[in-house]
């Protein structure tokens, strides 16, 4: 029956290493050399044993007594087909006295078979078919993991390939790396911008989405800055460069993420590690199970040594022990985790980030341009006895002369051109506000101080923020608050944070208590912290680091522009709006692409899926492996089951891995 | 100094083999293998010439790892 079995399983790899050999010959295949030659070999020995089995030993037996000698020549041949390069290896690390590794374990395993089958002239099959499974297992294993690490690779490739530059009226193609600062570049509709600059001529649309994983296109125009990644939608666009494409923004992200699974996580050192002890610690229990168990038999319960049955399942064992699966599937699944972040539009610097984020408890917000816009807006009028557009039209006048962020977004909420003509007696009383004289009324703009200062009654406002008080020929006509605006997605963010396993939300701001605790519980942030120097921060989130329980990690999100030092103290400094922001990526671990703040969350769920695959990858690895090892050693399993739980894992391990990719629907 | 080599290996495992050996050379302050994208990442000491050293490097990579490639 197994015969049967085994001839079937030898026929269906015959007939896939034809199809893969196909698959092969196309140029796309992503086979090396290596691989192909490896499927040549496979085919040759399958053949040549399923040749072997149906002759079977009777036609030998035939050949009278030299027809045991010649069964063993052909076997022998068809062994040193499928392992000869294994036995050179194993071979190789003894004399390099690097002894105990898989090549070592299989040569032994098999070779031991080997013998046993020689000294019964027996079954010859067993031995090369393990070698046969093992090597189909590797060819698998070493086919999967290079596709998907060229498929990763490719999805995180946005680097631009060539450069327009026009010459003599013609564009000509040339390599980014060899233009200069202040070149002219051109970049036609559907072609990556290549390199930062900025736009001189041209109006087009770019699509950021190789940058922020969302494609939310953004217009650009003559004297526009541009960054490079970006695709150009519609119009030709000459670009100016500013910066050589060594530290343009596309090089600077590929540089990060190429190179963020070299810092390596403690799962991945922890695997390591173990491999470093595991691999000879399964050599000794081999030895011991092939010695100990017989001398027990033989002088402590007075049966027969039954030598050869120890020595069977100690090969089997050494077979089932390889720990491949392991060893390739943890950086297999961070690097997929790094590489899906980074097409949602989350840079993670390395994997041991990517764990630390995983475990992120306590989240602490720097509020302006985080949690906020950062930019002033008119948020309400209140008490007006004019039309709210008039009165913002006068407040808008009144300040045009002024170029304070407050006057700023008055114009900007007034919305037209400022006709300067209409206002005249401009009078700034540093403080306080503005008196001037707009289409003949006389107009006061300003604060309470203002208001007690020309002495007109006022109402006091209930909102947070700068209020401004008006008045118009000495009559109070109402007030506008003008606000820091929070960022539209801010609350839902901080809700799914929490449903997310984020414990505890912290805001740190250097603003007023008042705005600070309005916004704080506005948006639902558990704790706030006002009224901050930026050295403050950083005294705060060490407080916060002492006080929180040992395991949880703390993350700070800032814009990455005056807040470097938190975001280096913190377990892990997440920066945000960081397109185009150098100093945001050197200073943060973890760098979002755009300012949505929803993308923390985002960011904390792709690291706890990838982690999650990590978890079962190991859990799943080293617990086949021990209970393989265990039927082994109780003799329930055979060299078969080992190749196979051995293979098996190994490619759910990858596929698993694999999974890391798909960020979507986090 | 620092620089980054393109090499050629197989499996995850030879890949921390050859980290482990590149960092026991000499002139050599940390080594990175990055499986992943198939590249070595060598921090020269202070005053070595890094082409000797990558010669040594090689060879002990060769040692743990004889299938693998390292391109200088």
């Amino acid at each position: 029956m197994q015969e049967l079995i085994v001839n079937g399983l030898l026929v269906v790899v015959a007939v896939l290493a034809v199809i893969l050999q196909m698959i092969g010959t196309r140029a796309n295949s992503g086979m090396s050399k290596k691989q192909k030659v490896m499927l040549w070999r496979i085919l040759a020995a399958t053949v040549l044993l399923l040749g072997l089995q149906v002759l079977g030993a009777a036609a030998f037996d035939r050949l009278g007594g030299a027809g045991r000698w010649v069964r063993l020549v052909c076997y022998l041949a068809d062994y040193a087909i499928i392992g000869y390069d294994i036995l050179k290896k194993a071979f190789k690390g003894i004399h390099n006295g690097q002894v105990f590794d898989e090549n070592f374990l299989m040569a032994v395993a098999t070779l031991g078979a080997l013998a046993l089958a020689v000294y019964e002239n027996g079954d010859y099959l067993e031995a090369i078919a393990v070698m046969l499974f093992y090597q189909v297992g590797e060819w698998f294993q070493s086919y999967a993991v290079g596709k998907s690490r060229r498929n990763i690779s490719d999805l995180m490739d946005i680097r631009p390939d060539y450069a327009n530059i026009e010459r003599d009226g013609k564009l000509e193609q040339v390599d980014p790396d060899d233009v200069e600062i202040g070149s002219v570049i051109v970049v036609q509709p559907g072609e990556k911008v290549p390199i930062d600059g900025v736009v001189i001529e041209g109006v087009s649309t770019l699509n950021t989405a190789a940058l922020t994983g969302e494609s939310l296109p953004r217009n650009a125009k003559a004297g526009d800055e541009i960054i490079s990644g970006c695709i150009n939608m519609t119009g030709v666009l000459k670009i100016q460069t500013t910066k050589e494409f060594g530290e343009s923004t596309v090089s600077k992200i590929l540089d990060l993420v190429e190179n963020a699974s070299s810092r390596k996580s403690k799962s991945e050192d922890f695997i390591s590690r173990f491999a470093r002890i595991y691999t000879p610690a399964v050599c000794y229990a081999a030895l011991a199970l092939a010695i100990l168990p017989p001398l027990v038999r033989m002088f402590g319960m007075g049966l027969t040594a039954d030598w050869e049955t120890w020595i069977y399942r100690a090969l089997t064992f050494l077979v089932a022990s390889c720990p491949c699966a392991l060893v390739i599937s943890i950086p297999l699944s961070f690097f997929a985790g790094i590489g899906g972040a980074s097409k949602a539009g989350v840079l993670v610097k390395g994997s041991n980030y990517l764990e630390t984020l995983s475990q992120t408890r306590i989240v602490v917000f720097d509020k302006t341009g985080t949690l906020t816009q950062g930019v002033f807006e008119v948020n309400g009028i209140h008490h007006s006895d004019l039309e709210n557009a008039k009165l913002v039209e006068y407040a808008a006048l009144a300040e045009s002369a002024s170029s304070h962020p407050i006057s700023k977004s008055l114009q900007k909420a007034y919305g037209q051109e400022i006709d300067r003509s209409r206002v005249s007696d401009i009078q700034e009383i540093s403080g306080n506000g503005v008196l001037a004289k707009v289409d003949g009324h006389t107009v006061a703009a300003g604060n309470d101080k203002l208001m007690d200062h020309i002495g007109v009654p006022y109402i006091n406002c209930h909102s947070v923020g700068t209020i401004i008080h008006m008045a118009i020929d000495g009559e109070y006509v109402g007030h506008i608050v003008i606000s820091d605006v929070e960022k539209p997605t801010s609350k839902q963010a901080i809700r799914v944070l929490k449903s997310a396993g984020v414990q505890k939300t912290v805001m740190l701001t250097g603003d007023t208590k008042r705005v600070a605790e309005q916004v704080a519980a506005d948006l639902g942030v558990d704790q706030v912290y006002s009224q901050l120097l930026p050295a403050d921060k950083v005294e705060k989130v060490e407080e916060l680091l002492r006080e929180k329980p040992g395991k949880a990690k703390l993350a700070f999100v800032g814009d990455g522009i005056n807040d470097a030092p938190v975001l280096g103290r913190a377990d892990i400094g997440i920066a945000m709006g960081a397109m185009g922001s150098d100093a945001a990526i050197e200073a943060a671990d973890v760098v979002l692409m755009d300012d949505d703040p929803m993308k923390i969350s985002t960011a904390i769920k792709i690291s706890r899926k990838c982690l999650g695959i990590v978890y079962q990858n190991i859990v799943v690895a080293i617990g086949v492996k021990l209970i393989c090892l265990v039927l082994v050693a109780l003799g329930f399993a055979n060299m078969w089951l080992a190749v196979f739980a051995d293979v098996g894992v190994m490619i759910l391990a990858v596929l698993n891995a694999i999974r890391a990719l798909f960020v979507k629907d986090l | 100094m620092k620089k980054a080599y393109k090499i050629d290996v197989d499996c995850a495992n030879c890949a921390n083999l050859m980290e482990d050996a590149a960092r026991k050379t000499e002139g050599v302050q940390t080594a990175t293998v990055n499986f992943m994208t198939q590249k070595m990442i060598v921090e020269f000491h202070e005053g070595k010439e890094p082409a000797d050293v990558m010669a040594n490097v090689v060879k002990a990579c060769k040692k743990v790892e004889p299938d693998c490639e390292i391109f200088l």
